[in-house]
């Protein structure tokens, strides 16, 4: 019997009975909706964490200082002062296969336009965080390294406090006031827009390091450096030797623990990404259950279906159907049961997964792996499923079919 | 002449409850080609058990059934479905016409089963329809269909494979009288054509129309009447 029969068979059989059919393969298009959906959402999780990460740069070391340890107490990371800007030009001037080296410091302040004010984050930086970090410059020019070495009182600002203080008016060449002191705007950053954790990457001012330090701040200390390795395979000799180096610097003998932080945004991302696939792969997983429980709802009716048709399965086998011929008559019809219900599941969980970015205010990805996959899975468990009930059909004994009321 | 069906010594058990009731007790029957066999007997004296094991549905318990000289105790499960799909027609008293299907797919069937394509089998099963008089009627679903229309899709449904024996186990048991004669007339009609028929009925007068006459009775064969004559020799 030729495979376009069968396929004919199992269509009809399946019209006549189209409620039925449809209710069955509601256990399937739940469960492949929900695993592309569950998918959609974990996938869109580890996007987010992915970028935010990435939004500080590829190939990233971050030097932070360590936590103090006075008398067994300690302070919250970061609280040490011994991290300095010398620190940074020692490790641009000594250590090899570095691109960028950036320290920042940063605080909060009232910015203020005539009478205009608006809070927003200073950041005193040299002028190698605009490659680090990507940015560009819409109008004017950024902090060269005359403003550092002079302590200028200039900054750069975001779109954002650009239209808080100034309206539409260009603000290049206008002065502001930073805790009382006046700051000379020599630029305005692109916008870069909301970070992929919400942030707002254009709230922010842009001033000399050591400006910020001794002028803003009164510090002596840098918040963080910022380095750019050349390429990713020297991530971890970078790191290695940039440890060395400030052990060195700040006299830490061996055994002592270090005073600062070195962390690698590579292995951070690595990390964050095997969680998050992790955190997929669970929501993947439970909702292939529900996939499992439709595939037993496909078996469940067959073997109505093979009882229903008992009779119907007398005559084909007195007529000269084989057991291959019965066989094939209701596996077919799961495996279309599969294929239709996972078909339409599909359609279903894209549907849910936009449903839940629009509603739901999650992030969600669709990638063509889960949909496969799950596709695949549905029209495997048809099959499976469909096995039991069919090869009951195809053994039934031709008299004993014939003579069932 | 040659021998298309050769029983000796078959008996056929039923496990009923405790006890083995033999439907079949020692059966020794040659059946020639071309020959219109009746079989009578009173109800439950073993006619349809008879004919299953001739038409292939089933096997005896014991005892040789050779058909056209091989042994079906011989043949597999799948075997059995081919040999009955390409020898054997039939018809039966309840019609076992597919309720879902037109009457020409009904009569494709054994077609679809004998892996023939599908511009073919509409032909021969719109041929077929033709032969029993219900060319107007392809289209149309079996509960569409009178009892008589139903029973003739039934033989052209058993002829369309072109098989040369057909086995009808009380085809007209339900039918009308002049639904009945049609039937009857078509069966003397594929005697002469040369076909082998076995049928089984109640009526004498059915019985008649047939060249050989068998009684059954408590699973033996009793009587045997007009061996190896064919009725247009008579
Ligand atoms: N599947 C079965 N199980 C048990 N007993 C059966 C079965 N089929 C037939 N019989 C018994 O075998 C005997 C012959 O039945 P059957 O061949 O149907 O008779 P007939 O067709 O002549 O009326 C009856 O006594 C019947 O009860
Ligand atoms: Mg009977």
């Amino acid at each position: 019997m030729l495979f376009n029969e069968s396929v004919q068979i199992a269509l009809k059989a399946l019209f006549s009975n189209k409620l039925r059919s449809i209710l069955t393969m509601l256990g399937i298009i739940i469960g492949v909706g929900a695993v592309i959906a569950m998918v959609s959402v974990g996938m869109g999780v580890r996007q987010k964490v992915t970028n935010s990460i990435a939004s500080l740069g590829s190939n990233m070391l971050i030097v932070m200082p360590g936590s103090a340890n006075t008398g067994g107490v300690r302070s919250a990371a970061g609280s040490m002062v011994t991290l300095k800007y010398e620190d940074a030009l020692a490790i641009k001037n000594k250590i090899k296969n570095i691109d960028y080296v950036s320290p920042t410091v940063s605080s909060s302040y009232q910015i203020v336009n005539g009478n205009q004010n608006w809070n927003s984050t200073v950041q005193g930086v040299t002028p190698e965080y605009m490659a680090i970090r990507s940015l560009k410059v819409s109008t004017g020019s950024f902090i060269t390294q005359n403003d550092l070495t002079s302590r200028n009182r200039v900054a750069v600002i975001g779109t954002t406090v650009s239209s808080n203080l100034f309206g539409t008016e260009n603000p290049v060449g206008q002065t502001i006031r930073v805790n009382s002191q006046p700051y000379k705007i020599i630029g305005v950053l692109e916008s870069k827009g909301q970070s992929s954790v919400g942030q707002d990457q254009d709230d922010v001012v842009i001033i000399p390091l050591t400006t910020a330090q001794e002028r803003m701040l009164g510090i002596t200390y840098v918040k963080t450096i910022n380095i750019q390795v050349s390429s990713q395979d020297k991530m971890d000799i970078v790191q290695e030797d940039v440890e060395t180096l400030l052990r060195q610097r700040h006299h830490i003998i061996n055994g002592k623990d270090d005073d600062f932080n070195v962390k690698n945004l590579t292995s951070l991302m690595q990390t964050m990404t095997e969680t998050t696939t992790m955190l997929t792969l669970f929501l993947g997983s439970i909702a292939a259950i529900s996939l499992i429980v439709g595939g037993i709802g496909i078996m469940n009716i067959m073997m109505v279906s093979v009882t229903e048709r008992t009779r119907e399965i007398g005559i084909r086998k007195a007529l000269g159907a084989t057991f291959k011929n019965i066989m094939m008559q209701f596996l077919i019809e799961s495996v279309v049961i599969g294929v239709i219900g996972g078909l339409l599941g599909i359609v279903f969980g894209c549907s849910a997964s936009l449903a839940i970015a629009q509603f739901g205010g999650f992030n969600t990805v669709i990638t063509s792996a889960p949909i496969l996959i799950s596709f695949g899975f549905s029209v495997g468990i048809g099959l499976f499923f469909g096995i039991y009930p069919a090869r009951k059909a195809a053994l039934l004994d031709p008299i004993e079919a014939l003579r069932y009321e | 002449m040659t021998k298309t069906i050769q029983l000796s010594g078959v008996k056929k058990f039923y496990h009923v409850g405790e006890q083995d009731l033999a439907a079949l007790d020692g059966i020794n029957l040659e059946i020639t080609k071309g020959e219109f066999s009746a079989l009578m007997g009173p109800s439950g004296s073993g006619k349809s058990t008879l004919m299953n094991i001739l038409g292939c549905l089933d096997r005896p318990t014991i005892g040789s059934y050779r058909l056209d000289g091989e042994e079906v105790a011989n043949l597999s499960d799948d075997e059995l479905a081919v040999t009955r799909n390409r020898k054997i027609g039939f018809v039966f008293q309840n019609f076992n016409l597919l309720s879902r299907i037109s009457a020409a797919e009904n009569v494709a069937l054994p077609l679809v089963y004998a892996g023939i394509g599908k511009k073919e089998r509409e032909e021969r099963a719109m041929y077929f329809l033709e032969a029993v008089g219900l060319a107007d009627r392809a289209q149309h679903q079996p509960n569409e269909l009178s009892g008589g229309q139903r029973q003739r899709v039934a033989i052209a449904r058993a002829l369309v494979n072109n098989p040369h024996i057909i086995m009808a186990d009380e085809p007209t048991g339900n039918l009308d009288t002049k639904s009945t004669h049609e039937i009857m007339a078509i069966f003397e009609k594929l005697h002469d054509e040369g076909r082998t028929i076995i049928l089984v009925t109640h009526e004498p007068e059915i019985a008649s129309c047939a060249s050989r006459q068998l009684l059954v009775r408590d699973g033996k064969i009793t009587r045997d009447e007009g061996k190896g004559v064919r009725m247009d020799v008579v």
